[in-house]
C-alpha cells in the first residue's frame, strides 16, 4: 500500500511570501508594529521627556528626528505614537469586523432583518467618513476609547455589505442546503459554512479597513476631534507640529511619513490579499 | 381529488397530494408546481422527470421542506411533513436525504471530507469519539473512497468522487428515503455509470426508497421502477416505468421519448419533434398546460386542467384525447 | 476580396478531393512554466465534404481543443506545437490552418469555417440587437449596403425556421429562450456561407425536445447547403442523430474513427466500447424477468493531461491490456472498411 500522502492547499503564508508587494507590504508593516511594539528598547528618550533648552532642535546624531517644541524627542516620540495609532487602527477594525459580521449574517439570513439592516448600511454609506466620525465622537465625548468606537461604527457598514452579498450567494448552494437537510441548527450553517467561507473577502476588507482607521484617526487628532493632544498618536503630533511648518519642519515630516508608510503597506497587504485569494487569479498558480 | 395514486402495490412511504408552490417574482406570481399528487411506494425508485421549467427540483425541495410548500400535503410514514413545526420536522430530517447535481457546490470546500460526513452524524448525536471516526471511515468504504480520505479537502477529488462524498454524507444518518436531484447529470459517462452503479448497490441492500429526478429518460428507464412525468409544474403521465416506456399515452410523453437521443444508428423511429418553445412558468397556458405545443391540440384543451385518467392499473394520464391518440412510439427496424 | 492568394500551394495535391480538413498528427499544448499540458496530443481525423464529422469524448479528451486549434482561437498559453491542419478552400486551394498567417485567418473564420458554441448567451453580444449582430458579420466579409444585409440577415433567420422573422431581427439576445438563441447562433454561424461549420456541443445545455428541433435544423441544413459539419459532443445518442463518421477521442488522442453505423455496430477499440458499455440499454441491463443488471463501467479515471502514462493512454483502464501496451503507443490503424482503430488488439474485438 502506498503511504497516505496528504497534499493539502500550499500554505497561505507561503504563498503569501512569493508575491512581491505582499511580502514588501507585509515587511514593512511588521517592522513599524515591531517598533511600536518594543518602544521602550528603541526608544533613547521618554516620549514626554521635557528639554526646554533642546526645543525645535533639527535632526541630528542626538535627536534622530529632532526635537518639539517642548524639546521632546520626535524619534522616541513617533515610535511610542504608533503603539497608540496602530492599536486604535487594530482595535477599531476588529470593532468594525464584529458588528459588520453581525449585521452582514443577519441582514443576509433573514429576510426581516434584511430590510432594516440594507437601509441603515446604505444610509451610513451614504455620509463621508470622516464627517460621520466627527459627529460620533461629538456625540459621544471625545476620548481614546470613544475614537475606537466611532471607526469601528463608520467602517462597519463595507464589512456588513460584502458579508450580506456573499452570505445571499453562500446560503443558497448546494452544500448549505445538504446541512438544512441534515437539520443542521441555522447559527451553525452560519459559521461553519457561511462564515468560514467568507474569511478570505473579510481578512481582505479588514486589511483595507485598518488602513482607512489609522488615517481617520490621524485625521481626527489633526482636527482636533479625536484623542487628546498630550497623547502621542502620529494625528496629534501632525496636528501641533502645524505651527511650527517652515520652521521646524521635521515635527509633521517624520509623523507623516509614518502614517504614510504604514497605510501604504497596509493597502500592499490588502491589495496582494485580494489577488491571492480571488480564485480566479489563483489557478495560474 | 380525481388523481389515482400509483403504488405498484407494497406499501407507501411518502404520499405527495396536491402539491403546489408558487413563488412571488418581480414579474408576478410563478406557479412551479401546480396540484402534483404521486406516491412512492417502500424500496422503489420513483423517477420524476421533466425538462427546465417542469418544477421538478422545486417539487423535491418541497417535500424535503427546503423551499416552503404552498399548498398540499406529503404523508411520510403517516405523519404530513408540510404540517410539522421546525423542531419536529428535525427528527424527519434524519430519515430524508438529499443528492445534488452539482459535485462542486455540493460540498464545503473549507471542509475536511471527515468533517462533512461528520457534521450529519454530529447533528443527529448518533455516535461520538473513536465510533464516530469508524462511522466515518465505514461509510467511505462504502461508497468506494478510502477512511483516509476523510482528511482531505472536497477540491483534491474528481467530480465522481465528490459525488460520493455527497452520497456518504447523505447516508449518515441512515435515512429511508433520498431525493436525488439529477445526481449523474454532471458527470463523464464512464462516471456516471459507476455512480449509477453505486446508488442501485445501495439502493438494494440498505433498502432505500428514492426519488430520482433528472432529465435523462435513458437513464430514468434504466433506474427507476416508477416515472412521473411534469410539464409546467404539472404532472402530465405516471405509471410503473416500464409500462410508460412501453406504451406512452400522453402526446408529450410520446414526444419526449422519440427525441430523446439512443445511442444506436440503426434505431429509425418515427420522430415527434415538437414546435416552439417551452412556454414560461410566468405565462402558462390555460387548460392544459402542453396544448400549445401539442401536434394534437383542440380547442376543448385550453377550457379545463384535463383530469387524471387511469389507462392501466397504477398509469394514468392527464390527455382528454389519450383514448384515440393510442399508438406505440418506437419500433426498431434492424438493417 | 479576401487573401492574398499566392500560387496553387503544393498542399493540394496532398489533400483527397472529397475532404474538407484533415488534421495530421496536431500536438497543441498549455505551456505553463516547465509543464506542459498535452491537451491535444497526435490528433489525426478528416471531414469529408458534406458530412457531419461526430468527435466524441469525456471531459479532458481534448476535442474542444482540437476545435479551437483548427480556428486557431486558442487561449494563451494554448500553442499548436506540431501537426498540420489541411484545409481545402472553396476555391480549391489547400492551406494549412496550423502555420498560416493570421491576418489570412481571419479572412477564413466566419467566411469559410464558422463556429458555433454550447452557450449562446455568451457567444451573442448581450449590448446589440441579433439582426445588427448577423448584419455585422455579414458585411465584414462582403460589401453589401445596411439594407441588403438586413434583408439578408432576415433570410437567415427565417432559414433557421425562426419565426416572425422580421420582428426578431430587432429583439436581443436575452428576449429570446435557449432555443431560440442557438437557432440565431447557427444562423449567425451561416451568414457568410462556411463551408465547414464547427459546433462545439451546441445543443448540451438545451432540453431534450428543443434538442432534437436543433439536431433536425441543422441535417436539413446540411442536406439544403451541402455544408461539412464537425460536431463536437460528449453524448453518444447525439452521435447516432447526427453523425456520417465519427472521431473517438480519449486523453488527447483519437482512438477510433469509423463511419457511424460501424462505429456503433462494431467499436474497434476498448475504450469506445467501454464507453458504450456505460451507457443503459433496456434491453441489454435487464435480466429475462425484468430485474436490473449492474452496468459495465469503465474502471478508474482519464488521466491527468500533465501525466499522461507512456505507450498506450487507455492501458490503465483497458480490460485487453497486455505488457506491450504499456511501452509503445499504438498507431492509428486499418480495421475495417473506412475504420481506424489505435488499438494492438482491436482484432480481439
Amino acid at each position: 500500500m502506498a503511504a497516505v500522502s496528504i497534499t493539502p492547499a500550499p500554505r497561505l503564508t507561503t504563498l503569501m511570501l512569493q508575491r512581491k508587494t505582499l511580502a514588501i507590504g507585509l515587511a514593512v508593516i511588521l517592522a513599524i508594529a515591531l517598533f511600536a511594539l518594543l518602544a521602550p528598547l528603541i526608544a533613547p528618550y521618554a516620549p514626554n521627556k521635557l528639554s526646554i533648552v533642546n526645543r525645535l532642535k533639527p535632526p541630528s546624531g542626538t535627536y534622530f528626528f529632532g526635537t518639539d517644541e517642548f524639546g521632546r524627542d520626535i524619534f522616541s516620540r513617533t515610535i511610542y505614537a504608533g503603539r497608540l495609532s496602530l492599536t486604535v487602527g487594530a482595535a477599531a477594525t476588529v470593532f468594525a469586523c464584529v458588528i459588520g459580521i453581525t449585521l452582514g449574517l443577519a441582514a443576509g439570513f433573514f429576510r426581516r432583518a434584511d430590510a432594516v439592516i440594507a437601509r441603515i448600511i446604505d444610509a451610513m454609506m451614504a455620509f463621508p467618513d470622516i464627517l460621520l466620525a466627527i459627529a460620533l465622537v461629538a456625540a459621544l465625548g471625545p476620548s481614546l476609547t470613544t475614537v475606537i468606537v466611532a471607526l469601528g461604527i463608520v467602517y462597519a457598514p463595507r464589512l456588513a455589505r460584502i458579508v450580506r452579498a456573499s452570505t445571499l450567494v453562500i446560503r443558497e448552494l448546494p452544500y448549505v442546503e445538504a446541512a438544512r437537510a441534515l437539520g443542521v441548527p441555522t447559527w451553525r450553517i452560519m459559521t461553519r459554512h457561511v462564515l468560514r467561507n467568507l474569511v478570505s473577502p473579510i481578512l481582505v476588507q479588514a486589511t483595507f479597513i485598518f488602513a482607512y482607521a489609522m488615517l481617520a484617526e490621524a485625521s481626527l487628532s489633526f482636527l482636533g476631534v479625536g484623542v487628546s493632544p498630550e497623547i502621542p498618536t502620529w494625528g496629534t503630533m501632525i496636528a501641533s507640529g502645524r505651527q511650527y511648518v517652515g520652521q521646524a519642519d521635521w515635527m509633521t515630516i517624520f509623523p507623516g511619513v509614518a502614517i504614510i508608510l504604514s497605510v501604504l503597506s497596509l493597502q500592499l497587504v490588502g491589495d496582494g490579499l485580494r489577488d491571492l485569494l480571488d480564485p480566479r487569479l489563483r489557478k495560474d498558480l | 381529488m380525481s388523481q389515482s395514486p400509483s403504488p405498484a402495490g407494497g406499501d407507501v412511504l411518502l404520499s405527495v397530494r396536491n402539491l403546489s408552490k408558487r413563488f412571488h417574482t418581480a414579474s408576478g406570481p410563478v406557479k412551479a408546481v401546480e396540484d402534483v399528487s404521486f406516491d412512492v411506494g417502500r424500496g422503489r425508485i420513483v423517477g420524476i422527470v421533466g425538462e427546465s421549467g417542469s418544477g421538478k427540483t422545486t417539487a423535491g425541495r418541497c417535500i424535503l421542506r427546503l423551499v416552503e410548500p404552498s399548498e398540499g400535503e406529503a404523508v411520510f410514514d403517516g405523519v404530513d411533513l408540510f404540517k410539522l413545526p421546525e423542531r419536529a420536522l428535525r427528527a424527519y430530517r434524519r430519515r430524508m436525504q438529499i443528492i445534488f447535481q452539482d459535485p462542486y457546490s455540493s460540498l464545503n470546500p473549507r471542509m475536511r471530507v471527515g468533517d462533512i460526513i461528520g457534521e450529519a452524524i454530529d447533528t443527529h448525536g448518533l455516535a461520538k469519539g473513536a465510533a464516530r471516526q469508524a462511522r466515518i471511515a465505514d461509510l467511505l468504504t462504502r461508497v468506494g473512497l478510502s477512511p483516509e480520505h476523510a482528511r482531505r479537502y472536497p477540491h483534491e477529488f474528481s467530480g465522481g468522487q465528490r459525488q460520493r462524498i455527497g452520497i456518504a454524507r447523505a447516508l449518515a444518518v441512515e435515512p429511508e428515503l433520498i431525493v436525488a436531484d439529477e445526481p449523474v447529470s454532471a458527470l463523464d459517462v464512464s462516471v456516471q455509470a459507476q455512480v449509477l452503479n453505486l446508488i442501485q448497490e445501495l439502493q438494494k441492500e440498505l433498502g432505500l426508497t428514492m426519488l430520482f429526478i433528472s432529465h435523462d429518460l435513458t437513464v430514468v428507464e434504466y433506474l427507476c421502477d416508477d416515472i412521473v412525468v411534469l410539464y409546467l409544474g404539472r404532472i402530465l403521465e405516471q405509471g410503473p416505468s416500464r409500462e410508460v416506456y412501453a406504451n406512452p399515452r400522453h402526446p408529450y410523453t410520446k414526444a419526449l421519448l422519440s427525441t430523446a437521443p439512443i445511442p444506436d444508428p440503426t434505431v429509425r423511429r418515427e420522430r415527434v419533434i415538437l414546435q416552439g418553445d417551452i412556454p414560461s412558468p410566468l405565462d402558462p397556458p390555460s387548460g392544459c398546460v402542453f396544448r400549445t405545443r401539442c401536434p394534437f391540440a383542440i380547442e376543448a384543451c385550453a377550457r379545463a386542467v384535463p383530469p387524471h385518467e387511469s389507462v392501466s392499473p397504477g398509469h394514468s394520464v392527464a390527455c382528454i384525447r389519450q383514448a384515440e391518440l393510442a399508438t406505440p412510439a418506437t419500433q426498431k427496424v434492424t438493417a | 476580396m479576401a487573401a492574398v492568394l499566392s500560387a496553387p500551394s503544393p498542399l493540394t495535391a496532398t489533400l483527397p478531393e472529397d475532404v474538407v480538413l484533415r488534421a495530421e498528427d496536431l500536438h497543441t499544448h498549455f505551456i505553463v512554466g516547465e509543464r506542459a499540458a498535452k491537451s491535444v496530443d497526435g490528433v489525426t481525423l478528416t471531414v469529408r465534404r458534406g458530412e457531419t464529422l461526430a468527435v466524441v469524448g469525456e471531459s479532458g479528451s481534448g476535442k474542444s481543443v482540437t476545435s479551437l486549434s483548427i480556428m486557431r482561437l486558442l487561449a494563451h498559453p494554448g500553442r499548436i506545437v506540431a501537426g498540420k491542419i489541411l484545409y481545402r478552400m472553396r476555391d480549391g486551394t489547400v492551406v494549412d490552418l496550423a502555420t498560416l498567417p493570421e491576418k489570412r485567418m481571419r479572412a477564413i473564420r466566419g467566411k469559410e469555417i464558422a463556429m458555433i458554441f454550447q452557450e449562446p448567451m455568451t457567444s451573442l453580444n448581450p449590448l446589440y440587437t441579433v439582426g445588427d449582430q448577423i448584419m455585422e458579420m455579414i458585411r465584414l466579409h462582403e460589401p453589401l449596403s445596411r439594407h441588403e444585409a438586413r434583408r439578408r440577415a432576415r433570410q437567415m433567420l427565417e432559414l433557421v425556421e425562426i419565426p416572425a422573422a422580421e420582428k426578431r431581427l430587432d429583439q436581443y439576445p436575452h428576449e429570446m429562450s435557449g432555443g431560440m438563441r442557438q437557432r440565431v447562433m447557427i444562423a449567425l454561424a451561416l451568414s457568410c456561407n462556411p463551408a465547414l461549420l464547427i459546433a462545439d456541443e451546441p445543443t448540451t445545455a438545451l432540453d431534450v425536445t428543443i434538442q432534437a428541433q436543433i439536431l433536425d435544423l441543422m441535417r436539413r441544413l446540411q442536406r439544403d447547403i451541402g455544408m461539412s459539419i464537425l460536431f463536437i459532443t460528449h453524448n453518444l445518442g447525439v452521435v447516432a442523430e447526427i453523425a456520417h463518421e465519427v472521431a473517438v477521442m480519449y486523453a488527447g488522442r483519437v482512438v477510433e474513427q469509423a463511419p457511424v453505423e460501424a462505429l456503433f455496430a462494431r467499436p474497434r477499440h476498448p475504450y469506445t466500447k467501454g464507453l458504450l458499455a456505460c451507457i443503459p440499454n433496456p434491453e441489454r441491463d435487464r435480466a429475462a424477468d425484468g430485474a436490473r443488471l449492474m452496468l459495465n463501467p469503465i474502471p478508474g479515471n482519464v488521466p491527468s493531461v500533465l501525466n499522461l502514462p507512456p505507450g498506450c493512454t487507455y492501458a490503465p483502464r483497458c480490460p485487453l491490456v497486455e505488457p506491450h501496451c504499456e511501452g509503445e503507443a499504438p498507431g492509428l490503424v486499418p480495421a475495417g472498411p473506412g475504420h481506424l482503430s489505435r488499438c494492438f488488439r482491436h482484432e480481439l474485438l
